[in-house]
């Protein structure tokens, strides 16, 4: 049976010239970089190097990243890191009712124990977020804004450049060294532009596993000067704010996984834009009541995020599993909480919209036969279990 | 793959979370109703064949589930059971054997499927993943729901039974009002319920439907 692999905004497989990259560090080079010998200088300094070729490619100072257990512990880093810190220069944030958990549970625990008010911005119903209702937000005691670049499930891409944009501009008029400025951009490395100096963003989030790389492994862009406070303690790695012996191999390994990604992001655009697309048109074209999620043109060149009405995303995955096609839903049944994905319910869709919404990510692997064999076993799944479904979502709905 | 795998004795698996942290099983029998559902009412056919409907669901929880019943009115016996639902893989499933229980070996008698209860559906299956079991095992409330039809339709009203409390926790005996109850005295976490309740404590495998209750029920009083 064909196997094809359509969830790679959950997790990418490792490129082969990145285990190429981490091999040396798992036996032979495995001193700690902490040392005062020769073993752990030449790990040392091949951690150097691997800061100092990812700040170039963001156009930052090495000094300005720090290195991370991944994008969960990145995005609470930021956050929890930059208000607890800041708190007497106000406690007001602003971020989406769509971020990832990362952000939105960060933002919630600085809500409910320690004092903070949120301010969650609400997408329109094609999931885009303004620069005037982010600049529109912020208050006299605003000090952290933190907007995604590049939505995990609908992959509506957001304008982040703009907010910096306008962001830095209220700074110098007010004379305010606030509010700081956080984007999550762990979807967006493989595809979007991540030039610090375009973007203004004070932080950044990214993440290994999202770009080919090792999972376990993430970093934080913070700007130089803006004050975080730790999560952990115990040293001075990572200017003492993120302490623990590196994960050097991971790492490695993240560095030579943005290396590649940035320079085949846009050859790599380019070649799964159309692939989406056709993906996209498709389905439409072959099963009846759909619904596309998130923007059409402002979009991540790898995801398709389509609500099937009348049917639960579940029983649908479990059936595509079956034909040996992975891919995602943002139904309660599969998550934990049983709660259905609250970025679909953010963009103003009702429950029977979310429990039906499937998201399919391309990646490195997909090829024009994959789209063809999941255009194929799709429909007959869809009619299925559409035989056996009670339910009519309201044809508002469709698009 | 995960199909492959089979749930100890004892053991029930869980649903999958989204960053897959947790894994979840489901057994032969619960593939097999899954993939190939028995019974189901087809689109064509005739609604007013059918002598008792019933229906069920909650939508905070995304399943919802109708069924269709001929009972031969001299035996009050199940000669054909047929439904609907919008649901999971579990929900499809334990519907589908539902359909079957009640309609072998001549099919039961009213009586005898009242008394059908989630467990034994459950167990024809199994097993099924714990936190799966409150949400997706609905079909014998829709079956209760279907035997008090038939009985408003044949005016045999003093057999209309109306929904008691249910067990949640065999251990300590709460029953789902219960739960509803401390939601409305103010307790919306677990922890709250538990202190008023007891619910789970000794018994950690209802937590799941404990947590789903009360989000229920919070959603149906506070929206929230």
């Amino acid at each position: 049976m064909r196997q094809v692999y359509l969830d790679h905004a959950a997790t990418t497989p490792i490129d082969p010239r990145v285990r190429e990259a981490m091999l040396p560090f798992l036996d032979e080079k495995f001193g700690n970089p902490s040392s005062f010998h020769s073993i752990g200088k030449e790990v040392k300094d091949a951690l150097d190097d691997a800061r100092a070729r990812m700040a170039h490619l963001l156009h930052v100072r090495p000094d300005e990243l720090l290195f991370t257990s991944g994008g969960t512990e990145s995005d609470n880093l930021a956050i929890l890191g930059i208000a607890r810190a800041n708190a007497k220069e106000g406690k007001h944030l602003i971020t989406t009712a769509y971020e990832h958990h990362a952000v939105l549970e960060a933002m919630m625990h600085l809500e409910k124990k320690e004092g903070f008010e949120v301010t969650y911005l609400t997408p329109d119903h094609d999931g885009r977020i303004t620069v005037e209702q982010v600049m529109g937000a912020i208050r006299p005691d605003t000090i952290l804004i933190s907007v995604m670049y590049a939505n995990n499930e609908i992959g509506t891409i957001l304008p982040i450049a703009q907010i910096g944009n306008a962001v830095h501009k209220r700074r110098s008029e007010s004379k305010r060294a606030f509010p700081l400025l956080h984007t999550d951009a762990c979807q967006a490395t493989g595809y979007l532009d991540l030039d610090i100096e375009k973007l203004h963003v004070d932080l950044l989030t990214i993440n290994g596993s999202k770009m080919y790389g090792p999972k376990g492994v993430g970093a934080l862009y913070a700007r130089r000067g803006i004050k975080l406070q730790p999560l952990q303690f115990g040293g001075a790695q990572e200017r003492a704010i993120r302490p623990g012996t590196e994960n050097v191999a991971g790492i490695m390994g993240m560095a030579r996984a943005l290396e590649l990604a940035q320079a085949e992001r846009v050859s790599e655009s380019q070649r799964l834009a159309p692939l989406r697309d056709q993906l996209i048109a498709g389905i439409r074209e072959r099963i009846p009541k759909v619904r596309l999620n998130g923007h059409a043109t402002e979009r991540l060149p790898n995801n398709v995020n389509m609500s099937i009405m009348d049917i639960e995303g579940e029983a649908l995955l479990l059936y595509l599993d079956a034909s040996g096609v992975y891919a995602s839903t943002g139904s309660a049944c599969t998550s934990a909480s049983l709660d259905p994905s609250h970025v679909i319910l953010a963009l103003g869709m009702p429950y029977e919209v979310a429990h039906g919404s499937i998201r399919f990510t391309l990646g490195r692997s997909t090829a024009a036969a994959d789209i063809a064999y999941v255009l194929d076993v799709l429909p007959p799944l869809v009619e299925k279990l559409r035989a056996i479904s009670p339910v009519r979502v309201d044809e508002k709905y469709f698009t | 793959m995960s199909y492959s795998q089979q749930p100890e004795k004892g053991t029930k698996g869980d649903v999958t979370t989204k960053d897959g942290a947790q894994s979840w099983f489901y057994t032969d029998v619960v593939k097999d109703h899954f993939f190939n559902p028995r019974n189901f009412m087809h689109e064509d056919a005739d609604p007013n064949a059918y002598n008792a409907i019933g229906k069920v669901g909650s939508p905070a929880c995304g399943d919802e589930l109708r069924v269709w019943m001929k009972v031969d009115p001299a035996s009050e016996r199940i000669q054909e059971f047929r439904w609907k639902t919008f649901g999971c893989g579990s929900a499809i499933a334990s519907t589908s054997i539902a359909s079957v229980m009640v309609t072998e070996n001549g099919g039961m008698t009213l009586d005898e499927a009242r008394k059908l209860r989630p467990q034994d559906i459950m167990d024809r299956l199994g097993g099924l993943p714990a936190r799966k079991f409150h949400c997706s095992v609905l079909c014998d409330k829709a079956l209760r729901d279907a035997i008090n039809d038939f009985y408003r339709r044949t005016e045999q009203f003093d057999k209309i039974v109306v929904e008691s409390a249910r067990v949640i926790d065999p251990v300590s005996k709460v029953t789902d009002h219960d739960i509803e109850e401390a939601v409305l005295e103010g307790a919306v976490t677990l922890e709250a319920v538990q202190q008023k309740t007891k619910v789970g404590i000794g018994n950690p495998g209802v937590l799941p439907a404990v947590e789903e209750l009360i989000r229920f029920y919070r959603e149906k009083y506070f929206g929230a």
